[in-house]
């Protein structure tokens, strides 16, 4: 092969250029169109629901009436939803995690589990609601309940949590583990007073972006049945309800519920266009929940990163 | 070995083998630890002296794999701390450990002294108030952070930091210390005020001390062992051992021929 | 404490003997987190034991062959059929066009952020991503009916309503975070030496990227490739909204029909007796949705663990 000339030389270099730019160009246009399809989601339910915006539309049940229909149920269940969500898998994840990190010998039950985890976390979640259907709603005769949505979502999010509490707690350094057992304290003690605290803003990552999933999980709350039309809300404890009766501090739980989600399924799927507006404003309503929660689990693991203590 | 002017034994390895799975990292050690006085460990890196430091308060039960062989006799006792009878947990209420980067926990001085005590169950104001201050006296720096208890730990300098933790080990009356080369991650300043600060303890307990640096086993010892490759080369007062060892391999290392 | 010639006696003195109290407390928090960490065995056992359970008892009444071979699904008829190709064409060819949009944008995307892009760049956008791929899949649905439909129906004018196209497309979107984040992570995981010496050579950054990046991450890249098939299989809402419900047995996109997510949804939605033939049919749906998914997982699982070992 003859040596190139300079020319040559140029040319190619100029071309490999070229195409390093347009590449760049593509990469920063994929880029870009992530970001745009955020920003055409988010402008579209803003604009298209933005008629709907009145406190009446937080404040009213839903109905056949386009215009009266408002989110007060489905907003109180999602949070009821994710209070017994919080209340299920923040302890269980966090154990399990802490047994993984703290305790669990290298053995084949230990091995079990985790393949178990990281293949839970891959399940589709629609899988999780058909359990929910046959186990809870069935088997433990817990209903179309409060509960019963908020153990499955719990159960859901749950591989999400451990993990999140397995790598806060292994960014802890062994010499903190071995000053504290160091003095006589119990492994017990140590995870309390040390490990615990000290993984906590990691853990409490992982919570919110768990919560953030769950919220906004409709397959699994469809699967067991929930409903789409609901014009009451749960039994506030100790509140009277019809008859006379008191309502025991618990019976919230075992009520009938919608969530967010599944009210803009509702509407979503009406053929009606002016249900559109409905389903734009609750969607809006719905990303804006999700999106804080997740802008707050992303500067919580920012600061971390920025204050590190070891 | 035996001379008659021997003080009385703190602790005592007999035949003490020690197993990382299947690599053995300590091989048959006999050797006394004196009541009051500070023992120094020194051979290269590698040799198995932290290895030896750590079976005292059995901080390798902590990690699966281990194994011991043999026994550490600890006294008045005369129990076998190696037994499957002792609580590991109740051995390191008795033998403190300062280890080789200071590790305070990120909480305020006031709790990492405080700590030690707490997980024993005392939390009466009062009484943790005085132990912390003793202890803090004790590790010579209460002049320095009695106005500051309530701030962090991690906030002081390294040396500061280091003599917390001595503080943090002696606030719960150890018989025992064990000291993991304490000064290799500090200034020559601060080096000095933990030596001299090991010189001020042995009035009160006994100091098992591993340390990379000759001079400073010479110049805070007692009693010196020279180790190399997991077994114990030679035992003596400090004196004989720098002035005249009988092994030809500790000759080696203390004139610098080796390690 | 004396020691009388205790030597001899291996005796433990009180004060270092096991603290019987202490001790039991331990065991008990080790058991109790035992018992959480358990918790995911006991889920996987559950899902098992109800799909199972209760598609048996559906293939006591419909014979496995059918199920396999028949073209019609029409559970809720009086003229029952069960053929599962029927939800196994919609489903894959919405997974399809989901892949053949997510798997050139998140390559690109990964490539780009992990050779070319600066730190700032790339911490930006990884909370982008991040942000994506945490929108509520609904509303992802509500786009794809909404949005996405009428802008193809302007360039596709015979475009039904409903249509795998549009809810592909839409899944596609949804799946660009995770195969970006995941084929970064594998390429980042190649050794600099290795593009130091494309680049000594004088080759340019496009050139390292595509010859010697690419190929040394391949099986993460397939591995991202493949976590991202599952998820687009089991992906349940944006198909229950925008691609319509009717089984429809179709190879191709521009037509309506049911995945196996959103017939389950749909007869979730009606009111089913517990028991039913209808109500085990969700089961034995949920079955073959998990054997698919499953087997994607162990492929990618398998090909991780094999990119791990490279360096």
């Amino acid at each position: 092969m003859k040596p190139l000339t300079t020319e040559q030389i140029r040319a190619v270099i100029a071309k490999g250029k070229f195409r390093d730019n347009l590449f760049k160009a593509v990469g920063v246009f994929c880029l870009a169109f992530a970001l745009l399809v955020i920003v055409a989601l988010i402008a579209d339910m803003l604009i298209k629901g933005s008629e709907r915006f009145t406190l009446d539309f937080f404040l009213n049940f839903a109905s056949r009436r386009a215009t009266q229909a408002g989110i007060l149920s489905a907003w109180v269940g999602s949070l009821l939803v994710m209070l017994v969500t919080a209340l299920a898998a923040v302890p269980l994840g966090v154990a399990a995690g802490l047994y993984l990190e703290e305790y669990a010998k290298r053995n084949w039950i230990t091995n079990i589990i985790e393949i178990n985890i990281t293949n839970l976390a891959a399940v589709p979640s629609i899988v999780y609601g058909l359990l929910a259907l046959g186990i809870f709603v069935y088997q433990f005769g817990f209903g179309q309940s409060i509960l019963s949505a908020g153990l499955t979502l719990a159960l859901l999010i749950l591989p999400i949590i451990i993990v999140a509490t397995r790598e806060a707690i292994r960014a802890i350094p062994a010499m903190i583990r071995e000053g504290s057992m160091a003095v006589g304290a119990t492994r017990w003690q140590t995870c309390r007073y040390h490990i615990i605290p000290y993984a906590m803003p990691g853990i409490l990552t992982g919570v919110i972006i768990g919560l953030a999933r769950a919220i906004g999980e409709t397959a699994p709350i469809i699967t067991i049945g929930a409903l789409t039309f609901i014009a009451f809300l749960p039994p506030v404890p100790f509140s009277e309800i019809d008859g006379g009766a008191t309502a025991g501090m618990f019976d919230w739980v075992m009520s009938p519920f919608t969530v967010m989600p599944i009210q803009i399924f509702n509407w979503t799927s009406r053929p009606d266009p002016a249900f559109e507006i409905n389903a734009a404003a609750a969607g809006f309503v719905l990303m804006a929940m999700v999106l804080s929660m997740n802008a707050v689990a992303i500067y919580l693991r920012y600061k971390m990163r920025k204050n590190i203590k070891w | 070995m035996q001379i008659h002017d021997t003080p009385a034994l703190k602790a005592e390895a007999r035949n003490l083998n020690f197993y990382y799975s299947e690599k053995q990292a300590l091989k048959s050690i006999n050797m006394p630890i004196y009541d009051k006085k500070v023992t120094a460990l020194i051979g290269p890196s590698g040799c198995g002296k932290s290895t030896y430091l750590r079976s005292f308060n059995r901080m390798h039960d902590l990690y699966p794999g281990n194994r011991y062989e043999g026994e550490i006799r600890f006294f008045p006792d005369n129990t076998n701390l190696l037994s499957p009878d002792v609580d590991p947990i109740e051995v390191r209420m008795r033998i403190g450990m300062v280890f080789q980067k200071p590790n305070p926990f990120p909480k305020t001085i006031f709790e990492n002294v405080a700590y030690g005590l707490r997980v024993r169950g005392e939390n009466n104001k009062r009484t943790l108030d005085d132990k912390v201050e003793h202890a803090l006296k004790g590790a010579a720096i209460w002049d320095e952070v009695k106005d500051r208890l309530q701030d962090m730990a991690p906030n002081l300098s390294g040396g500061q930091q280091q003599r917390l933790c001595i503080a943090r080990a002696l606030a719960t009356d150890p018989e025992l210390l064990l000291f993991d080369e304490p000064t290799s991650a500090l200034d020559p300043i601060a080096t000095g005020a933990i030596e001299e600060l090991v010189h001020e303890l042995k009035k009160r307990v006994t100091i098992l001390i591993v340390t990379h640096n000759m001079q400073q086993a010479a110049r805070v010892s007692d009693y010196t062992a020279y180790m190399y490759l997991g077994e114990m080369i030679e035992f003596g007062k400090t004196d004989q051992i720098f002035i005249k060892p009988n092994d030809k391999r500790t000759e080696d290392y203390i004139t610098g021929r080796m390690g | 404490m004396s020691a009388n010639n205790a030597s001899d006696l291996p005796k433990v003195s009180d004060r270092l003997a096991y603290n019987a109290m202490r001790n039991w407390k331990e065991k008990l928090i080790e058991a109790i987190l035992l018992g959480a960490a358990a918790i995911s065995v006991l889920t996987t056992l559950g899902i098992v034991y109800v799909l199972v359970s209760e598609s048996y008892s559906f293939f006591q009444n419909v014979s496995i062959i059918d199920f396999l071979t028949d073209t019609q699904w029409t559970p809720l008829f009086d003229d029952a059929h069960f053929g599962i190709m029927v939800l196994i064409s919609g489903t894959l060819v919405s997974s399809g066009v989901a892949l053949l949009l997510a798997i050139p944008m998140g390559t690109i995307i990964a490539i780009y952020l992990s050779e070319f892009a600066n730190p700032k760049v790339r911490e930006m956008a990884k909370p982008i991503l991040e942000l994506l791929g945490g929108i509520p899949t609904i509303v992802f649905g509500y786009f794809a009916l909404l949005v996405v439909t009428p802008i193809l129906q302007f360039f596709l004018p015979s475009l039904p309503g409903f249509s795998l196209l549009s809810a592909g497309i839409v899944m596609g979107v949804m799946i660009v975070p995770y195969i970006a984040s995941l084929s970064e992570d594998a390429m980042r995981a190649v050794p600099m030496s290795m593009r130091e010496g494309a680049y000594a050579m004088g080759s340019t950054k496009l050139y390292t990227a595509i010859h010697v990046v690419v190929p040394a991450a391949i099986s993460g890249l397939a591995a991202s490739y493949i976590l991202g098939i599952s998820r687009a299989v089991g992906e349940t809402m944006i198909l229950a909204v925008a691609a319509g419900m009717q089984p429809n047995l179709t190879w191709n996109p521009m037509e309506p029909a049911a995945t196996i997510t959103s017939f389950i949804v749909q007869v979730a939605l009606g009111d089913l007796p517990h028991g039913s033939i209808g109500y085990q049919t969700i089961f034995a749906a949920g079955l073959t949705l998990l054997m698919i998914t499953l087997l994607f997982n162990i492929l990618g699982q398998w090909l991780r663990a094999k990119y791990r070992e490279n360096y």
